[in-house]
């Protein structure tokens, strides 16, 4: 099983690290250095443009460690994703302070309208950005391992996991939308005015903004080649491939599962985290099933179980995205949907899969046969 | 002499002309009193229309009382309502519509000797329902006139459904008079009964009475109305669940189905239900623009087979172009899967526009029974059984046809068929027509309660999955129970959690139930253990 790591020869790792840090310089200096009539010149609303597809990258990047390597397509990492991002969004709240419409040095506005005297008691501390960026990882990352230990434990695999998760975020998008739920309803969070003192509409802080998110991809990516490469990895695949037969060998799948799977819940949590200070508000509809299947097409697009892949199947898809929508807003829907079909019919290994050619065609024959065996029971 | 017998004669003549319309005559005579202004003339013919007991003479009553009889300047006495307009003597259709009538007005004195008038004369009336009507004009007149009267047409009184409702109206206006025992007894009939009166009457005695015995007998017949009331509320959440489950059950059917003979689950499959509801209206359309009006009520039942061959249509093709090339990879099934349903969602939208399309009950699905306290309308009466028809259908081809016993073979052991002949290619294909087929049928069913709109499919797509997750495959028994207890939870813990937390609940119970059964309530039985 070492033609997974073969994809990912020293010199496409080079290449890998070559271009993020490409990515990290280049939007700072087309922005600020090169002078504003040049062709070159990035224009402002650009960069946090830029900084929402290394979110997104981060958030494919995720799903592809669980989805990829373990075999398991979560239909609700826009749970996790939104989790982190509303985590953020109240620490960013808090930082409002009495510059709120109401001006009311505790609650946030939406409280103050609702009539609440006093800050609930799961809103308390998030005034400290240590807290709460403890609390990016730690929410997302105890949802999943709740989840996570309560699905695998009872060996949910393959669509019945996927169906479950829909489910899950689904929960949560009608959950969201409730005002007594603490998180403002329908509207979610919004207005916020700063980080750490730097004003959010400042075009510095958003390519600092901008740069936390490629540096929090080059983490991610690091470590998701180092867990691939190690023996952990190894394990993830064969699970993936036959997981009884894994569990028969007496490896332990449900921890391998449940680690992966909380570790990809707290990466996509981060990518929220980052997301939220950089599109200016989180409301519910981020938890809609929609959002999270969309983030599998990313996946697939670039190449399911490559880990390279995902962040550039998020690039493209998001891209295309952007730029359809500019130019004939109505077929969108219809491109997106073709996507959906074509790549799984036509392009099952994705971009990248594609141009590694055959050095993939191996474990492809393996799973294909295995899955056959699936069907048959 | 004889001029008296020459006058005489004549009366006679113009009696036997008048023969069969002596009542007219008379009534209309009584009648002629009503008049726009004249307030005192108006009741003075209230009067004589009342004691002259012609049962005709209540229906001017009634219609003087809703404000809907006029007088034409010919002196003749019209019913106008919005429907048309009718001879209130004759009972005869006045066409035109007349415009130039005038309202018979009323005060409020003479509405409160119009209400006792009806309510006198209607006791006395032949037909139940006008006896019922005087009751309840009795009822807001609460003298100790309409008391005693009250209790004389109860004791003539025959039928037992009009004898309770006075039953109920003597309770009412004893609670009004001043003797205890019979104030006691009327707290006693009170008790228990729903009627929204019977509640205001009974807790402003709870609140004000200074009798002690009254009070507690008062408090007790409210807490006894409460309860009754709480279990009518339950009753009605059951029937409301039972008939979500019904159209879950259309939805899951299909999904469960596929599921159990090719293994992957189709995500575009809400959108057959959101197809068979577009296809019920444009057969509504079509009816209305090519049929004559008579004819209109009949569109459901011509819908039914469209919406389920245009959505098994569709099914097949998703099957046949897309699904077939993706055995083996359920995982990229869903991706695909989802693409075609957006496909489908923007295609209708760009046909049907974005916005909801209007289709209406026939005239008759509209209407309800009630049945012990609970209102069961028509409409989702007849979704259930509708329902519960597809499913004898589906039933009966899963387990009677030939293709059904194919579909079982495939389900158990897709290569163990394939080798003893079964062409499972066919059976794959056909399995997805079948149950797209059912979903288009729900999607009939779903445009009858609800709105038809393009992403009618997602908000049930959810659900219907939930159902085959906690029902599990392959077996319709699961697939019924899933359906059922699903809706009928959904339902139960709306009034207690509301509708969105009832949802939540709802997921997490389903999530926790398949810790114990992870493969749902219903498990195919045989050897094929899971790779």
């Amino acid at each position: 099983m070492t033609e997974r790591t073969t994809l990912l020869t020293p010199p496409v790792r080079v290449a890998m690290y070559a271009v993020l840090a490409v990515l990290l310089v280049i939007v700072p200096f087309l922005n600020q250095w090169v002078p504003t009539d040049s062709p070159f010149h990035m224009p402002d609303y650009a960069v946090p443009l830029l900084g929402k597809y290394v979110c997104y990258a981060l958030l494919a990047l995720s799903l592809d460690l669980v989805w990829g390597l373990a075999g398991v397509l979560s239909l609700g990492h826009g749970a996790f994703f939104a989790l982190g991002g509303y985590v953020m969004g109240m620490y960013l709240m808090r930082q409002i302070g009495t510059r709120g419409v109401y001006g009311n040095p505790d609650l946030p506005d939406f409280m103050v309208f609702l009539n609440w005297k006093e800050l609930p008691w799961y809103w308390m501390g998030f005034d400290q950005l240590p807290f709460a960026l403890l609390m990016v990882a730690f929410v997302p990352g105890l949802l999943a391992f709740v989840f996570g230990w309560f699905a695998f434990r009872s060996r949910i695999t393959g669509v019945y996991l996927s169906i479950i998760s829909q489910a899950l975020t689904y929960a949560l998008m009608l959950a969201f939308f409730r005002n007594d739920m603490g998180f403002g309803g329908n509207n979610g969070l919004t207005d916020f005015k700063d980080l750490l003192g730097f004003p959010l509409q400042a075009i510095e802080t958003r390519i600092g903004l901008y740069m936390a998110s490629v540096v929090a991809l080059g983490i991610g990516l690091w470590l998701s080649i180092r867990i691939a490469d190690a023996p952990l990895g190894r394990l993830l695949i064969a699970i993936r491939d036959a997981e009884s037969r894994a569990r028969f060998l007496g490896h332990r799948v449900l921890a391998a599962k449940l680690f992966v799977w909380t570790l990809s819940a707290v990466m996509a949590g981060v990518a929220g985290a980052l997301y939220v200070p950089q599109v200016g508000i989180i409301n519910p509809s981020e938890f809609a099933p929609a959002n999270s299947i969309e983030v599998a097409i990313w996946v697939a697009v670039g190449g399911r179980g490559t880990l390279i892949g995902a962040p550039l199947g998020a690039f493209i898809v998001n891209g295309a995205k952007s730029w359809f929508t500019g130019l004939f807003p109505e077929l969108w829907l219809f491109g997106l949907g073709a996507l959906f079909v074509a790549v799984t019919l036509f392009l099952p290994k994705g971009v990248i899969g594609t141009l590694a050619g055959l050095n993939l065609r191996r474990t492809k024959v393996t799973t294909t046969k295995l899955e056959a065996e699936h069907v048959g029971a | 002499m004889r001029i008296f017998l020459r006058v005489w004669l004549a009366m006679l003549v113009l009696s036997a002309l008048g023969t069969g319309s002596v009542s007219a005559a008379s009534l209309s005579e009584a009648s002629a009193g009503l008049s726009p202004r004249d307030f005192a003339a108006t009741g003075a013919a209230i009067e004589a229309i009342a004691s002259g007991g012609d049962p005709a003479g209540l229906g001017i009553l009634q219609a003087l009382s809703d404000g809907t009889l006029e007088k034409l300047p010919d002196g003749r006495l019209v019913i106008a309502t919005s429907a048309g307009a009718t001879d209130a003597l004759t009972g005869a259709a006045v066409t035109p519509m007349p415009t130039d009538g005038s309202k018979i007005r009323l005060n409020n004195r003479l509405r409160t000797q119009l209400r006792a008038a009806i309510g006198r004369f209607g006791l006395t009336s032949p037909d139940p329902a006008q006896r019922l009507a005087a009751v309840d004009a009795l009822l807001s007149d609460r003298s100790p006139e309409a008391f005693t009267r009250l209790e004389e047409a109860l004791a003539r009184e025959q039928d037992p459904a009009v004898a309770g409702t006075m039953r109920f109206g003597v309770a009412i206006l004893a609670l009004s008079g001043t003797d205890k025992a019979k104030k006691l007894a009327a707290v006693e009939t009170l008790s228990g009964v729903l009627d929204p009166r019977a509640q205001g009457i009974l807790s402003e005695l709870a609140s004000s009475e200074a009798d002690p015995d009254l009070k507690a007998a008062a408090n007790d017949a409210l807490s006894a109305i409460a309860q009754k009331r709480f279990w009518i509320d339950i009753a009605v959440n059951l029937y409301q669940g039972i008939s979500l489950g019904s159209i879950l059950l259309l939805a899951a059917v299909g999904l469960a189905v596929t599921f159990g003979v090719a293994g992957v689950i189709n995500m575009a499959h809400g959108e057959m239900l959101m197809l068979g509801a577009y296809a019920t209206f444009v057969v509504q359309q079509i009816f209305r623009t090519y049929l004559p009006p008579s004819m209109i009520d009949w569109y459901l039942i011509a819908a039914i087979p469209a919406a389920a061959l245009v959505a098994g249509f569709f099914g097949l093709l998703i099957e046949r172009g897309v699904i077939r090339f993706l055995y083996g990879r359920p995982l990229e099934t869903l991706l695909a899967t989802w693409g075609i349903s957006l496909i489908l969602q923007q295609v209708v939208r760009s046909v049907f526009g974005p916005t909801n399309r209007e289709v209406a009950n026939p005239s008759w699905m509209t209407g309800a029974v009630e049945f012990a306290g609970v209102t069961l309308t028509y409409n989702r009466l007849i979704i259930i059984v509708f329902s519960l028809l597809v499913l004898a259908i589906v039933w009966f081809v899963l387990q009677r046809s030939r293709f059904g016993l194919e579909m079982r073979a495939v389900t158990q052991n897709r290569r163990m068929a394939a080798a003893v002949g079964i062409d499972t290619a066919r059976v794959d294909a056909l399995t997805f027509a079948l149950g797209s087929a059912v979903a288009g049928m729900g999607g009939v069913a779903l445009s009858q309660v609800g709105n038809v709109s393009p992403n009618l499919g997602t908000l049930y797509i959810v659900d219907s999955f939930m159902v085959v997750v906690f029902g599990g495959v392959g077996q319709l028994a699961g697939t019924v129970v899933g359906a059922l207890t699903l809706g009928m939870l959904n339902k139960l813990m709306e009034p207690f959690a509301g509708a969105v937390l009832a949802k939540v609940l709802l997921l997490v119970i389903v999530i926790l139930f398949i810790q114990k059964r992870p493969k749902g309530l219903f498990v195919l039985k045989g050897r094929s253990a899971e790779v």
